[in-house]
């Protein structure tokens, strides 16, 4: 599993993050949550509202900072 | 509570009926008819707080200033959590994709208007209007047409129109909206016209390749209901402290500043107003939140309503945040002759109004 986190650094960026960071966590799971700041990074993403949620390589969520348990339910299959 | 029977009627005909649902139309029913009884009690109980139980006189300033808080601080919190939550509902029908699915194709001067009217009702932070530009861009969408959606977005937004309907009523708001909506229209059109597209970073249109699709997420009413509810949280929870503030300073204003006295310094009377209020306006950055209110309080002691306006209009539409955000895919020169012109449109709208008024 490979968790990303697209954003330019504003303080929804970072609390996705941490949410994401969180919920890994909570789930046992040992990955780093990967923070994508480049924007031409972000563009190839075709995001157009950050922050984003990237989830294996696919876009699962944008402009808006998911809690914790939601991205628990994502992440668990 | 008047309009609990319509929001009970409303549930049974309702399209979605798992109890989640059902439950949510209720509270939200519940909340609506809270809402509406606290409305109607907030002035008599201002007045009754201020002269009763602080026992101040009702014809000192300090009671004038009191109550004027008291009663515009409930108000304009409870008109921000209505409105915010309607535009809440209705944004979660427009996404930035869908807006640039709808502007994508479109010519210039068509294209400046929907634009313009579409940044009012897309969610928009400032904070994305990089990745927003470049998607905008990488579809083919002119320069002109999506700088007309930078320049609404953030200048008519809705907390910004609460204020103005709240503290000066509907038509102040409703000229603040149509004319914001012009500058935005006119502006991106004319920047549109002068070709500035080498003033772009050149990666920009190098880089363009990937108009990604994204799964649209689906959502039912109630899904959407609990978009505003999201919105209401996020956005009232994040400019109230801004709204206490700002009417703070305007409720000492109101008490303490003697009538007329700003007449002469920010009246009709006095041509280089307009200019000056434009000029420390847009290196100011304040969201409306906390603006509005003074705005208010210095209209009321004198000062012309097209001044006020362009400060208005300079301190929200043009943020040097912004500014220095869009400096990653804008050479400077663009960035300055964005600033120009629009700031050139605040001028216009503020004389335009101190000569009819």
């Amino acid at each position: 599993m490979r968790i990303q986190v697209l954003g330019t650094g504003c303080a929804k960026c970072k609390t996705l993050t941490a949410n994401a960071e969180q919920a890994a966590r909570e789930l046992g799971l040992d990955v780093k949550v990967e923070k994508v700041e480049d924007i031409k990074e972000i563009m190839k993403f075709g995001v157009m509202s950050t922050p984003a949620l990237v989830l294996d390589g696919k876009v699962r969520a944008t402009g808006k900072v998911l809690p914790p348990k939601a991205i628990k339910e994502m992440l668990s299959p | 509570m008047s309009a609990t029977p319509q929001e009970v009627a409303a549930t049974a005909r309702g399209p979605e009926s798992d109890p989640r649902s059902v439950r949510l139309y209720g509270l939200l029913g519940i909340a609506l008819g809270l809402w509406v009884a606290l409305y109607l009690v907030i002035q008599p109980a201002a007045n009754l707080l201020t002269h009763r139980v602080l026992g101040l006189d009702p014809a000192t300033r300090l009671a004038s200033a009191v109550a004027f808080f008291l009663f515009e601080v409930p108000k304009v919190l409870l008109l921000l959590v209505l409105v915010v939550f309607g535009v809440g509902v209705v944004r979660s029908f427009f996404t930035p994709e869908r807006t640039r699915a709808i502007l994508s194709g479109k010519r210039e001067s068509a294209g400046n208007v929907l634009a313009a009217l579409l940044g009012v009702v897309t969610p928009f932070c400032s904070c994305s209007a990089v990745p927003l530009f470049l998607g905008f861009v990488e579809v083919g969408i002119p320069l002109g047409v999506t700088l007309s959606f930078l320049i609404s977005a953030p200048m008519v937004n809705e907390v910004a129109l609460v204020l103005l309907f709240g503290l000066f009523g509907w038509k102040v708001a409703a000229i603040y909206m149509g004319t914001g909506l012009a500058i935005a229209v006119l502006a991106g059109w004319i920047l549109g016209r002068l070709k500035l597209e080498r003033w772009v970073e050149g990666w920009v249109y190098e880089s363009m390749a990937s108009a990604g699709t994204i799964e649209e997420e689906r959502l039912n009413f109630a899904d959407r209901l609990r978009k505003g509810i999201e919105a209401v949280r996020e956005i009232v929870g994040k400019v109230w402290p801004y709204v206490l503030a700002g009417i703070a300073v305007g409720a000492g204003v109101h008490g303490y500043v003697p009538e007329g006295l700003l007449a002469g310094i920010m009246g009709k009377g006095a041509w280089w107003s307009v200019p000056l209020a434009v000029a420390i306006g847009v290196p100011m950055y304040s969201n409306a939140a906390g603006i509005i209110p003074v705005v208010q309080a210095l209209l009321e002691k004198g000062a012309a309503l097209g001044t006020v306006l362009a400060f208005m209009m300079s301190v929200i539409g043009l943020s040097l945040p912004e500014m220095i955000i869009l400096r990653k895919v804008l050479r400077p020169k663009l960035i300055a002759t964005f600033v120009g012109i629009v700031a050139a449109g605040i001028l216009v709208v503020g004389y335009l109004f101190n000569a009819i008024f």
